[in-house]
């Protein structure tokens, strides 16, 4: 069984929004119709997004911290939103586990976006039907691309590579290893949602320098018969030692 | 949650419907068992089409709240996953043995179906009111499941809900009950107001309880487990979205915590307080009948609007800053 999903790598991500270009543009330009855009250049420009890159801090400035975080639909692997909908038109597919919606079904109850924890879901206000991520459906298995751009178009447009894309439940994808190796975690996991997409979390190289690395017991002075003079009053090792 | 008034008035409209059909079939039954002078078919009947006019009415403030109606249909083909669609289903089900309910009063179409050893007659109108009151409690279920199945909406998910789904609708059909005897049988008028009485006391206990509950819930969710980060404080600072988005607009009411808190008492004393007063006067004072349910379907409105904002979406933990 085949689970499609995205893997971000907040440590890499600068916030940049490529993918929520990007996105916007594979995802408006399609045969399902364009993604709703209500003053797009007036003062409270609103519409339907599949993903949108949110910034966060933590701690308090000087001592803070800042991560961008981009959401979209995680292709939950228990998604709670397909068995609320009354007409069928959110499902999950068997094939490859994406949960997408059939917009000529949908009657627009928006239900699926009150049952869905991490608010994936955005009405489209002028087709009047839910819209979410597919995961470019329409572009992965399009082949009549070539086959390095049969990936999501956020995967395609971001500039640090900060999104994989793969199977996680091939144990050998990039994807998975990604997870099992580098820490990947899944979001609110207290609702048992089980989401495919997963987070790379934030993280620091940082070299660790113990005491007795700096303060050398063989240190090379000692050559020179000009010892670190250690307290008056403190046997050292070189007391003994040294004669 | 924001509250949306095509909800809002569909679950207090078919609420009070449904009431009014378990009121007069309860009336219909004592009298099966000679506990209550039986009444003319005219009074049934007639009672029967203000159920109708009242399930009408949510039905069609129901359609409010979807955005493609003309598509309405397809709701009823997953019953066996959505208490939504199970609804859609129940409603109209409910509506067409009400019908079928009245026209047999009404028209007198009451023919013998059994009579029991004791002699007892059942006709048609008694099992079409008994199939009929099956699917009022199956409609109060499915209309409460819709908010209790949700589990992450922890406000809702809690068999207080359904239960006050009940009592709150009983309580509603049977004030309208009363007032309807009152007007109409006025010597029947204690037997409703009695129970009016009975259910709203029932009920402002069930509602008291939710929002005991919901004073105690301790947030599941948090910004630390939405986002994946162990930190204390962690701040938004942008949302991906400047002039706000469908997730600002559908998960938060808008309104202030001062608001919220000058509701909770109001819905209260309208819902509750004041029609147990009136009902209790009213046993000697029809038109203060009148004047209980229309004071109750405010503060029914009222409280129904508050369920509503009271529920908090896990998801707006992802949009707290527009930056």
């Amino acid at each position: 069984m085949t689970q499609l999903a995205l893997v971000i790598d907040l440590n890499v991500c600068v916030g940049c929004s490529a993918c929520v270009t990007s996105c916007k543009e594979w995802n408006t330009s399609g045969s399902a119709g364009p993604l709703v855009d209500e003053r797009p250049y007036g003062e409270n420009p609103t519409g339907t997004f599949f993903n949108r890159v949110q910034t966060y801090e933590m701690g308090t400035f000087p001592n803070s911290e800042t991560m961008h975080f981009p959401k979209s639909c995680l292709h939950c692997e228990d998604p709670p939103c397909v068995p609320v909908c009354p007409t069928g038109a959110s499902y999950k597919r068997k094939e490859d586990g994406i949960v997408l919606v059939d917009y000529d079904k949908c009657i627009g109850c928006k239900y699926c976006s009150w049952a869905c924890p991490y608010g994936a879901r955005e009405i489209d206000e002028k087709q009047k039907v839910m819209k979410k991520c597919t995961l470019c459906v329409d572009r992965i298995y399009d082949m009549t691309m070539p086959e390095a751009d049969r990936k999501p178009s956020c995967v395609k447009a971001c500039p640090t590579s900060a999104r994989l894309f793969g199977d996680i439940h091939d144990p050998e994808s990039e994807v998975s290893q990604a997870i099992r190796e580098d820490g990947g975690y899944a979001l609110m996991p207290e609702w048992g949602t089980h989401p495919s997409n997963h987070y790379l979390p934030r993280r620091k190289t940082k070299m660790k320098i113990h005491a007795d690395e700096l303060e050398r017991a063989d240190n090379p002075l000692k050559l020179d018969q000009q010892l670190p003079k250690p307290d008056k009053d403190q046997s050292t090792l070189d007391d003994a030692s040294a004669w | 949650m924001k509250p949306a008034f095509s909800v809002i008035f569909l679950t207090t409209l078919i609420g009070a419907a449904q009431g009014l059909f378990l009121a007069l079939f309860t009336h219909q039954s004592y009298a099966l068992f000679g506990l209550l002078p039986m009444q003319s078919d005219d009074f049934y009947g007639y009672g029967t089409l203000i159920v109708l006019a009242l399930l009408a009415a949510g039905l069609v403030a129901s359609f409010f709240h979807l955005g493609r109606p003309e598509r309405a249909w397809r709701a009823a083909t997953q019953w066996r996953t959505s208490w939504l669609s199970r609804e859609v289903i129940v409603l109209p089900a409910f509506m067409g043995v009400a019908f079928l309910f009245g026209v047999s009063h009404l028209f007198g179409i009451r023919p013998e179906i059994v009579t029991l050893p004791s002699g007892m007659v059942i006709d048609l109108s008694v099992i079409l009111g008994a199939a009929g009151t099956l699917l009022a409690f199956a409609l109060f279920v499915c209309t409460a499941m819709i908010y209790a199945c949700l589990r992450f909406l922890r406000e809702w998910h809690s068999p207080l809900t359904v239960i006050n789904y009940i009592l709150m609708g009983g309580s509603s059909g049977f004030v309208l009950a009363a007032f309807y005897a009152a007007s109409f049988a006025p010597d029947q008028a204690d037997f409703f107001a009695g129970w009016a009485i009975i259910i709203t006391i029932l009920a402002l206990i069930g509602r008291a309880a939710s929002l005991f509950r919901n004073a105690r819930l301790k947030p599941t969710s948090t910004i630390q487990t939405a986002i994946g980060v162990k930190h204390p404080q962690i701040t938004q600072r942008s949302m991906g979205a400047m002039g706000g988005s469908f997730n600002t607009r559908e998960f938060f009411h808008g309104k202030s915590a001062g608001f919220l808190r000058a509701i909770k008492p109001a819905f209260l004393l309208l819902g509750f307080v004041l029609p147990l007063v009136l009902l209790a006067l009213g046993l000697f004072t029809p038109a203060l009948l009148g004047l209980a349910f229309i004071l109750q379907y405010a503060g029914l409105l009222a409280e129904r609007w508050f369920f509503f904002a009271q529920a908090n979406h896990p998801q707006n933990l992802y949009y707290q800053t527009i930056g």
